[in-house]
């Protein structure tokens, strides 16, 4: 570098980038965010102040090294910086798009005491899209590895989710026969069924689930693990020297208010299953049905009703509102997404709880009816907790209610097997991940519940660094060498060798 | 770091099935008990080692299909097959009825879901079938048979050329009783009928059983109600994932809110509330109505004598 750059030398502005109209794409289910250019890539990078003591690789869940990354777009090395991203994080065109940057590297960077921070998740997937149409895959020698008898560690991974993926690339990367099971009939998990194409194009799942399979992965997909057969099978019976259990936390939570069971009341989960897994939006040239609703209230918001919100939009609904029962300085949701949507013409209805959910006499939804609420004490949380105030109610009609106001742990792991769960039903685990059962690790939200793509992912790794510990595969962890793949020394062969003596 | 047990040093690799003449999925059978109903036996000879009673499983016919759950009628651990009892009531039952033949393979099947049926010791049990519910009913009442209770088989159909699997029920039940309809096999009337007269004949019955349409499960628990046998029923909501996830199957039992594939299928017929299960099922009825006469139009279309008219 020529010269030291600091918050008065950098470009003041951050880049923008170009967005696809609101009041057309509020009819389409087009990629929202159109990603930077090439130049605009490069102007943002040129905000980076290399910080001497970056904080945001400490901000990254995966530790991605940010500030190499964005130097080699300051130099046009865009394979030099997908090499810098995918030797932490398997899946850059995804968590550009996902991650919730402001919480994350983003909310740290220095820059952003000052000025708005450097726009670190759109490089980061700018780099991603790059690699799909380029058709980079970081294929690293890669030496089997060899049990006692001889034959490759055999690995099952349960759930192809952001944790199952991430634990079958390291595992792979280390030489092992992984194998992925899937309940549904295509893989991704909630990548797949939970997050709209406007946000996160299926095409770009297809492309990072074609990366693993390159590295020699497996994915049997229609396999229902704890009922085909159980974890004790896998590793007693099938052969399995460990699992990695991804099963997610996608059990909805209803409201438990009257009216809950009307015909027109559905969890996000089952109008973003059908509307992205099961293409219900063609209906009916394809055969799962959505019903549309024509004034659409969704419950909560956080980032999942954000997309059940402007999915309920394009679908056609005329009204579409969301109720919170907190302000928007509480809202989960990526601010991003809070943005789009507004822009989009989802009504918000803040400090608002639902009460009760009124019967058209058939069966069906007629009306919400909420009361508002005010912000009291800070609660466990440290937010203030929302406190009804009386006589406030009020009614919207509405004859589609979705419920986006969190999950609970798949049951059907702790249903069919002996692993220690705790008392809400998520696994417990040691501080390696690996829960009661030897060789069976897991996690993501079946562990800490519901929680974002990237921290499902960097607990995916984490099981793989305890599982390649556990294995006596020697770990080398990421390094910081600059033509490494995949965390791995290009110039350490014999990585995956060195094995406990029994 | 020293492992105790090497594990793995065993020959244990038994993941691998033996390879198999059929696909994944293939129809190796299937006959047709009457011009709506349809069986057909699905290679998986996974799924069929780990089915038990009571338990479903989701087909999806095609890539763009809807995922159906079908109740497992009977498992085959020997030949290694599922075997389904499908009626064409809608799209894609009618569709089936058409593409499924021997040979051609499902898009997917998962399973086996939901909680296996609870065998209790009861010494005495009445299995109820309604309609496309005989299917479901007979693996329960072999397994009640096996478990040496004594079985007595209630099957209902709406007419004599609807009856099927009376042989295989006879030679599992210690009594059966065929209700129909019209009076045209059996004794005239519903299952309730039957449930009334095995009752009456004997007193010491401990647990039903009944599968069926929700009308007739509703009046099966009725019926069982006042003396306080315990009745299970195994219910049949519009599910998409049948993973515990979409929440589209939940139903009222007692005082809570169940999820019918995780939480069930089968649950205390007096505690379900039919009423609600009834209203929910019919959530979809326009959709289903739009895709059936979409199919039935294009049947037509592609039918030779009318496409050289």
């Amino acid at each position: 570098m020529a010269k030291k750059r600091t918050v008065r030398t950098i470009h003041q502005e951050r880049t923008p980038v170009r967005e696809l109209d609101p009041l057309i794409r509020n009819r389409n289910f087009e990629e929202v965010n159109c990603g930077y250019t090439e130049l605009e890539a490069i102007r943002e990078s040129e905000r980076c102040l290399f910080c001497p003591d970056p904080k945001c690789i400490a901000g990254c869940p995966v530790s991605i090294n940010i500030p190499d990354f964005i130097q080699k777009i300051g130099e046009k090395d865009y394979r030099g910086a997908y090499n810098i991203i995918t030797a932490t994080n398997l899946l850059p065109a995804v968590c550009g798009r996902v991650c919730p940057q402001e919480n994350q590297c983003e909310g740290v960077c220095t820059v952003g005491e000052n000025l708005v921070p450097v726009a670190i998740g759109r490089m980061e997937r700018f780099i991603g899209d790059l690699a799909i149409t380029n058709g980079w895959v970081n294929k690293p020698y890669i030496q089997p590895t060899k049990s006692a008898n001889g034959s490759s560690f055999k690995i099952g991974i349960v759930g192809s989710g952001p944790s199952g993926m991430a634990c079958a690339a390291d595992m792979a990367k280390a030489g092992c026969d992984v194998t992925v099971f899937e309940a549904f009939h295509e893989a991704g998990g909630v990548l797949r069924y939970g997050i709209p194409d406007f946000r996160l194009p299926n095409t770009v799942v297809d492309a990072e689930i074609e990366k693993l399979k390159e590295l020699g992965v497996k994915f049997e997909c229609n396999v229902l693990v704890g009922r085909l057969f159980t974890i004790e099978a896998m590793i007693e019976e099938l052969g399995f020297h460990a699992v990695f259990i991804g099963t997610g936390a996608g059990y909805p939570t209803m409201l438990g208010i009257p009216g809950d069971s009307l015909n027109g009341v559905l969890s996000a989960n089952e109008l973003l299953t059908r509307c992205n897994l099961m293409r219900a939006r063609d209906f009916p040239n394809v055969d799962t049905p959505l019903p549309l609703g024509k004034h659409v209230v969704v419950v909560g918001a956080g980032n999942t009703a954000m997309d059940a919100l402007r999915v309920s939009k394009r679908l056609g609904a005329e009204t579409v509102a969301c109720v919170y029962r907190r302000s928007k300085a509480e809202c989960p949701a990526r601010a991003e997404e809070v943005h789009h949507a507004e822009q989009e013409g989802i009504e918000f209805h803040w400090l608002s709880n639902p009460i009760e959910i009124i019967d058209d006499g058939e069966g069906s939804v007629h009306a919400i009816r909420c009361i508002r609420m005010e912000l009291g004490a800070p609660d466990d949380s440290g937010r203030r907790r929302p406190v009804p105030i009386p006589g406030s109610e009020f009614e919207i009609e509405t004859d589609e209610v979705v419920y986006a106001i969190g999950t609970n742990a798949n049951p059907i792991i702790g249903q069919t097997s002996k692993l220690k769960l705790n008392k809400r039903g998520y696994i417990e685990t040691d501080k390696n991940l690996m829960t009661s059962l030897a060789g069976v690790f897991a996690g993501g939200d079946i562990v800490t519940g519901a929680a974002t793509v990237i921290e499902a992912m960097g607990a995916g790794r984490k099981a793989a660094r305890g599982m390649k510990a556990y294995l006596g595969i020697r770990d080398v962890g990421p390094l910081r060498v600059d033509g490494s793949l995949f965390g791995i020394d290009a110039r350490e062969h014999n990585f995956t060798r060195v094995r406990a003596m029994v | 770091m020293i492992l105790s047990l090497p594990f793995w040093s065993k020959e244990t690799d038994m993941s691998t099935p033996a390879a198999s003449a059929y696909q994944p999925f293939e129809i190796l059978a299937r006959e047709d008990y009457s011009p709506v109903t349809y069986m057909l036996e699905v290679h998986h000879p996974q799924m069929a080692r780990a089915a038990q009673p009571g338990q479903f499983v989701i087909v999806m016919s095609h890539a763009t299909g809807e995922r159906v759950p079908l109740t497992i009628a009977d498992f085959d651990r020997e030949k290694g097959t599922i075997t389904l009892v499908i009626q064409a009531v809608g799209k894609t039952t009618m569709e089936m009825q058409q593409t499924c033949q021997v040979g051609t393979v499902l898009h997917g099947m998962a399973g086996p879901m939901g909680i296996p049926s609870h065998l209790s010791g009861a010494k005495k049990v009445i299995c109820v079938g309604g309609g496309l519910g005989v299917a479901p009913v007979y693996p329960q009442a072999r397994a009640w048979k096996e478990s040496g209770a004594y079985v007595i088989g209630v099957l209902g159909f709406r007419s004599n050329d609807l009856v099927f699997w009376e042989d295989k029920f006879r030679a599992i039940c210690d009594e059966l009783i065929i209700c129909t309809d019209d009076g045209s096999a059996g004794i005239h009337g519903f299952v309730t009928d039957g449930i009334k007269q095995a009752m009456e004949q004997h007193s010491d019955i401990k647990e039903v059983v009944a599968i069926g349409p929700p009308v007739m499960m509703k009046a099966s628990a009725n019926a069982t109600r006042a003396a306080g046998i315990k009745t299970m029923v195994s219910l049949n909501p519009i599910m998409v994932d049948g993973t515990g996830m979409c929440g589209g199957c939940r139903v009222k039992v007692g005082e809570t809110v169940k999820f019918a594939c995780v939480d069930g299928p089968d649950f205390d017929g007096h505690q379900v509330d039919f009423d609600d299960l009834i209203i929910r099922l019919k959530r979809y009825k326009e959709e289903e109505r739009v895709a059936t006469e979409r199919w039935t139009a294009s049947c037509r279309m592609n039918e030779p004598s009318l496409a050289t008219a």
